[in-house]
């Protein structure tokens, strides 16, 4: 089961009711990937026309005719081997990070990748990809011609940094919980929005500023202090960083 | 309510570093098989993974981890719900002599709009030959059709050197590629809801019928059919099955009559294009050799009884092989 929002996401539910979203695409992107495929195209038939030199020395004729096939060859198959090997990638694509994918988020079939890339004669139509840019600009989907025929969506994926789950780890003391109906109380007043800023804090904290981060864990801390006020003895000498550390180590414990 | 979100990402962490790991070694070597046990632990954690993201989605605002499990997520989802056929192992035989015909059988009634179809382009570009002669200069762009046919057949059969000595192989892969291009692009037309491939196909049955009624008004006859039919008799079936695929395309799209949806339509077609456009491929390059190496060679080099015998045996075999080869074969029974 599909949606699509205007944000370019394709949201996908899975038989087990979950939903996960892949971000589509845009013509611009694709464009560049498209534009690097082509310079591999031509450094790939030069190439490979100056090493079939050699056989000049049995045929011109047939030298010729052996080139000619050769760059015909790679500029149809390129695209297609490489999208089958590499699962919907091309070496453009790898590099802006860019992936073709099945509609419904399935692995891709080889005839999608091979109606997707004969469609490109269509696409490429009247130049320069106008018929294929201009219906990926109005799809719902970003999907060119030879994307719908095929059943398939071009989308972005980008690298995620692995969550640094040691940023939530709390200090091995923490003073908060000597008062347990406070951090009860705590707990029970904090509501999920004001825990996840709290979290966030915490996992951004070494992206931000000196200046900033000691701002920012301050607010942070002086609204938490307000929705659960602890004795000053266990909040004494502790940094506003370390209260939040404490405040989320009792919220998420 | 919050999650335990300390306790559950030290939990869960080893098990999508897991599913990560796993995740890019299929990516890297797309060849690899997965034994039963290695099956049934990537689906545990893709299940384990899924958990996690429906939890992180419902309890926690966390974007960054919630995108992190996202992706993990899509990427195992296609491995593990693809439920569409794979053959095990691709026989070029079995699919030359079974899947290929068998496909183009299948999709008769595309190949009879095809036929339709150009066979009225050659009844027109044989009318307007016929009404009015001036009308070649615009139905056939090509320089050497211009002149009268009787002057091009005096030429060719007392042409004492072979205009074609060390270029035929060149003029074979121009052929080739340029035939085969030509027949993709009609096939590709058929997403313009099929009326790109009528007008090509059209197109071509005006180019046809003009040349045939040029030659034939002009009492050349028996130089038309030697000239034409050795590689003709391929090259002109393949360009009705780059026809016939295009509109089975185009029907895809239209669906008349078919209540199933667009996307089911053009999924179940998709093999059908990719297996007719390599046998299309496959005789548009037997026709480029025979266009090079045996077409452009006339009497008295190569009698004209010799081309018109060798282009039926041909016809024959393509006319048998499409029409009866993989009768019994196993494909059509799955289907």
């Amino acid at each position: 089961m599909m949606n699509s929002d205007k944000i370019n996401r394709l949201l996908i539910k899975t038989p087990e009711g979950i939903i996960f979203s892949l971000i589509l695409a845009g013509p611009v992107t694709r464009l560049l990937a498209w534009a690097v495929d082509i310079g591999c195209i031509a450094v790939a038939t030069i190439i490979l026309g100056l090493l079939l030199g050699f056989l000049k020395i049995i045929s011109v004729d047939f030298s010729s005719a052996v080139t000619a096939l050769v760059g015909f060859i790679i500029s149809i198959s390129y695209a297609i081997t490489l999208e089958w090997y590499w699962r919907g990638q091309t070496l453009g694509k790898k590099l802006l990070r860019l992936r073709v994918m099945d509609v419904q988020g399935l692995r891709l079939q080889f005839s999608q990748i091979m109606i997707r890339n004969i469609m490109r004669f269509v696409d490429s139509l009247p130049a320069f990809y106008a018929v294929g840019g201009l219906a990926c600009f109005f799809s719902r989907r970003a999907q060119r011609l030879g994307d719908f025929a095929a059943n398939t969506i071009v989308v972005r994926t980008p690298e995620f940094a692995d969550p640094d789950l040691s940023q939530l780890t709390a200090g091995k003391f923490n003073s908060l919980r000597a008062h347990p109906h406070l951090c009860a109380r705590l707990r029970q007043l904090t509501t999920p929005q004001e825990a996840a800023v709290a979290v966030r804090a915490l996992l951004r904290r070494n992206q931000l500023l000196p200046e900033a981060r000691i701002e920012l864990f301050a607010a942070i801390a002086v609204h938490f202090r307000n929705v659960t006020p602890f004795p000053e003895e266990v909040t004494y000498g502790i940094t506003d960083e370390q209260y939040i550390r404490n405040v989320v180590d009792v919220l998420f414990s | 309510m919050i999650v335990n979100l300390q306790k559950f990402l030290q939990e869960e962490e080893v098990f999508w570093k897991e599913l990560e790991a796993r995740l890019d070694e299929l990516e890297k070597a797309p060849e690899l098989k997965m034994t039963l046990d290695e099956v049934k632990r990537f689906h545990y954690l893709y299940q384990r993974t899924s958990a996690g993201l429906a939890k992180i989605t419902t309890f926690s605002a966390e974007p960054e981890i919630r995108r992190y499990l996202e992706s993990l997520v899509a990427r195992a989802y296609g491995e593990v719900q693809e439920e569409r056929d794979h053959p095990h192992r691709f026989s070029p035989l079995n699919w030359f002599f079974v899947t290929f015909p068998q496909t183009f059988r299948r999709h008769s009634l595309a190949l009879l709009l095809s036929l339709m179809i150009i066979f009225a382009g050659c009844l027109f570009g044989g009318a307007a030959i016929s009404v009015d002669p001036q009308a070649k200069a615009i139905l056939l762009p090509f320089s050497h059709l211009q002149d009268s046919p009787a002057k091009r057949v005096a030429e060719e059969e007392s042409r004492k050197e072979d205009l074609l000595k060390h270029k035929k192989m060149r003029g074979t892969a121009f052929y080739m590629t340029h035939n085969i291009q030509v027949s993709i692009f009609m096939i590709a037309m058929g997403a313009t809801y099929g009326i790109g491939t009528v007008l090509l196909l059209f197109y071509n049955g005006v180019m046809l019928g003009a040349v045939v009624l040029d030659y034939i008004l002009a009492g050349q006859t028996t130089f038309l059919v030697a000239w034409l039919s050795p590689h003709g008799v391929i090259e002109i079936p393949a360009v009705l099955l780059a026809g016939q695929t295009g509109l089975v395309l185009a029907g895809a799209l239209i669906g008349w009559g078919k209540r199933i949806p667009l996307r089911t339509r053009l999924r179940k077609i998709s093999p059908d294009i990719v297996t007719m456009i390599f046998g299309i491929a496959l005789m548009l390059t037997w026709a480029g050799f025979i266009e090079a190496f045996v077409s452009q060679y006339h009497e008295p080099v190569i009698p004209y009884a010799v081309k018109t015998g060798f282009a039926i045996v041909e016809f024959t075999v393509l006319v048998l092989f499409l029409g009866l080869a993989g009768m019994k074969g196993k494909n059509d029974e799955q289907r």
